[in-house]
């Protein structure tokens, strides 16, 4: 596709929308919607528009479809520590109506969000005027049925259902299962299962919290559900395992089926290798076949049959690894990239520093790195293939490891479930980007 | 790549959260690159060697040029890290990952000092001269002998500080008159009273590990160097303590305790060595206001 040897990359910026700090970007199943969630806790949705047949070097633009405040700041009076409201993962529910639905999360409280159009409204009742002041019974002197008159779209959202007071520490991950009707919640020590009509109570499935906390040395840094298993989930931990459970297995599972670790390379051995092996994003390809890990340094395909090592690797900025002892003391070596297949699995994304995203063609081995950023980008231009000098001469266009911002990252991006469309967030801009259809 | 760490320090300059973190770890970099070789950056992997035997005093004075640098790096980094650890987020619960992560970063290095103790022993004799420079950028956090030779009082002190716990509060003032002339003879450094309101042992030690500064300052004694590396404390190293009161989130009443506790010590600072003192206050107040 766009990763094709014979044309050269062609990959059209399309839009760029500012917002507060971005926390989470995610498509829906069709791919018309896109949802944002920021750290001021507000979800913005963006509606692809319909393709314009006179304009056919491009699918639709998209543009604002609605915007709420999903969660509100709170405060913890027994700790004495405020709740954050930014929003830590959305996740869609498949369409089953006209409404739509999704799933959103801060540190500690899951909402269910309806998402509706609104385009008729009633008109001519009988007891109210139409401004909605109530008409005096007595002038009324004939009866008539209201009728529904077209008015302009207007799209609301409404909570539906609040998931809140399961969680002692702060959820990272929600995972829908693909029965559609319970969906998985995990915290640092803990993941919890919910029925999504049901709020007040969640069944605890895993639980990796020491009877001593003094013992603690290994969190949960990420959880998903399998495409296509209902019974089946994996979690990944800050140690570099994954752990794939089995909900018919019992009913804590606390025991994995399989365990997903790669052996550590000696000759790479520092005080660093542990923090570099947390695993930061977890995705099972669409196939269900893959799983795809985000570690500080690089993206590793796994096959499910296969625990003791991944089948691919990939170095997202292995000329970071020589600069680990400035990354631990600004904590950017603690920062939690994502990752994200696209529709055929046949390409992997994520995210680097400097506004740098890389995408990984599987197939031709082939990877390009790109930037998103205004300056560089004029709506519909083509972008240019960026380069990182590691050592040594730096080549003309070539950006060497000590200019890199380390501030301007790109921790979330998105592919489009069906074509090839990404959304990538750098810290206040959604980028929209398209590859070239000739 | 050899001068990462001063061109490292630009691209975090501007990030204003991390501004306490500037001053002293800026510090720390200059004393590392002023000592190291061509390969520095131990993130590298150097590789570790095991010392069995005697051969291994051969292989230790061939590599010597190595060690000291590797040392010096390790330590730095496991004070960054316990500076990372005790920093506290007012009003936000930190993030639990970072903090493990950490916590096993230290333990890590924790375990290897304990494995290679008799290298600091050599290393201490043969740079008398970075001594001092060691003890400023690397020891902020650690405990003295000086504090264990002093050994009765401490255990009593402790147990003090549990009973006043439990004490009802008539028998404060009595209890705290008590203690005061226990600790009279000793210096006028120890900040007894405001000890005694905080059981969390991290709290207690970055008291006496200013006061190791101060002793140790007025001792300006080579030995005393010595002495500092053999007996580390490893109870300081005490993650448990660490993650235990992390788990408790008294977070707030830490910070608190850390401004009363540097505003104490300018007052009470050893007038022999005023200088230095003052330096070291400087250098307090860094860490402390963050």
């Amino acid at each position: 596709m766009w990763l094709n040897q014979e044309r050269s990359t062609d990959i059209l910026f399309l839009f760029g929308y500012t917002a507060d700090i971005i926390s989470t970007v995610e498509f829906n199943h069709s791919g018309e919607l896109l949802a944002t969630g920021d750290k001021g806790g507000r979800v913005v949705i963006f509606q692809q528009e319909q393709e314009n047949k006179t304009q056919t070097h491009s699918r639709g633009e998209y543009n604002v479809y609605s915007t709420f405040q999903s969660h509100e700041p709170e405060f913890d009076y027994l700790k004495s520590l405020e709740i954050e409201e930014k929003i830590n993962k959305i996740r869609w529910l498949p369409q089953k109506n006209a409404a739509q639905f999704l799933l959103s999360t801060n540190d500690k409280t899951i909402k269910l969000w309806k998402i509706s159009e609104r385009d008729k409204r009633p008109e001519g009742y009988n007891l109210k005027e139409e401004d909605g002041r109530y008409r005096d019974p007595t002038t009324v002197t004939t009866l008539r049925v209201p009728v529904f008159r077209p008015m302009d779209l207007m799209v609301e959202a409404s909570p539906r259902r609040i998931f809140a007071n399961a969680h002692t520490y702060h959820i990272n991950s929600i995972s829908i299962n693909s029965d559609y009707e319970t969906y998985l919640s995990a915290d640092d020590l803990r993941i919890n299962l919910w029925h999504l009509e049901i709020t007040d109570r969640s069944f605890n499935i895993v639980d990796i919290k020491p009877a001593n906390m003094e013992e603690l040395t290994e969190v949960i840094t990420a959880a998903e559900f399998h495409p296509n298993s209902c019974n089946t989930f994996v979690y990944s931990s800050s140690k570099g395992t994954i752990r794939l459970c089995d909900m018919r297995a019992s009913a804590l599972c606390d025991r994995h089926s399989k365990l997903f670790e790669e052996p550590e390379d000696p000759s790479n051995r520092s005080f660093f290798s542990e923090i570099i092996s947390s695993i930061s994003d977890v995705k099972f390809s669409h196939s269900g076949r893959y799983m795809m890990t985000r570690d500080y340094l690089s993206v590793k395909i796994w096959d499910l049959n296969m625990e003791n090592r991944p089948v691919e690797t990939y170095q997202v900025h292995e000329y970071l690894r020589s600069k680990l002892c400035s990354l631990y003391e600004n904590d950017c070596i603690f920062d939690k990239f994502e990752c994200c297949w696209n529709g055929s699995d046949s390409v992997v994304m994520t995210g680097s520093y400097n506004n740098f995203f890389r995408m990984f063609d599987r197939n031709t081995k082939r990877d390009i790195t790109l930037e998103a950023s205004r300056e560089n980008n004029k709506p519909r231009t083509v972008l240019k293939p960026r380069k990182v000098c590691a050592s040594g001469k730096r080549k003309k266009d070539e950006i060497s490891v000590d200019s890199l911002d380390f501030n301007k990252k790109i921790l979330h991006t998105a592919w489009h479930p069906k074509e090839n469309i990404i959304a990538v967030a750098t810290t206040n801009n959604l980028y929209i980007f398209q590859d070239k259809v000739n | 790549m050899e001068t990462d760490d001063r061109e490292g320090n630009r691209m975090w300059e501007e990030d204003s959260s991390h501004k306490h973190l500037l001053d002293v770890s800026s510090w720390i970099n200059c004393i590392v690159a002023s000592k190291t070789t061509k390969d520095t950056m131990f993130a590298r992997g150097i590789k570790r060697k095991c010392f069995d035997g005697e051969e291994d005093i051969e292989g230790t004075l061939a590599g010597f040029k190595s060690v000291p640098s590797y040392n010096l790096q390790r330590q730095s980094l496991l004070d960054m890290s316990l500076v990372k650890l005790q920093l506290c987020h007012m009003l936000v619960e930190p993030n639990l990952c970072r903090s493990v992560l950490i916590a096993n970063t230290v333990r890590q290095i924790q375990e290897e000092m304990t494995q290679d103790g008799t290298w600091q022993v050599i290393n201490a004799q043969n740079t008398g001269q970075a001594s001092l420079d060691r003890l400023v950028s690397s020891d902020i956090l650690c405990r003295s002998t000086k504090e264990q030779n002093e050994g009765k009082l401490v255990p009593s002190y402790s147990g003090f500080s549990k009973d006043f716990e439990n004490t009802p509060s008539q028998d404060i003032i009595s209890d705290l008159s008590t203690v005061t002339s226990v600790q009279a003879p000793r210096n006028p450094q120890s900040n007894n009273v405001w000890e005694m309101e905080n059981s969390q042992e991290n709290r207690g030690n970055f008291q006496k590990s200013l006061d190791q500064i101060f002793e140790t300052l007025e001792n300006k004694n080579p030995n005393s160097v010595e002495d500092l590396f053999s007996d580390v404390d490893n109870s300081y190293y005490d993650l448990d303590t660490v993650l235990t009161g992390m788990m408790n989130n008294t977070k707030m009443g830490h910070c608190d305790v850390l401004e009363s506790f540097s505003s104490q010590t300018t007052t009470n600072s050893n007038s022999n060595c005023k200088s230095d003192i003052n330096e070291l206050d400087h250098i307090v107040e860094i860490l402390v206001e963050s």
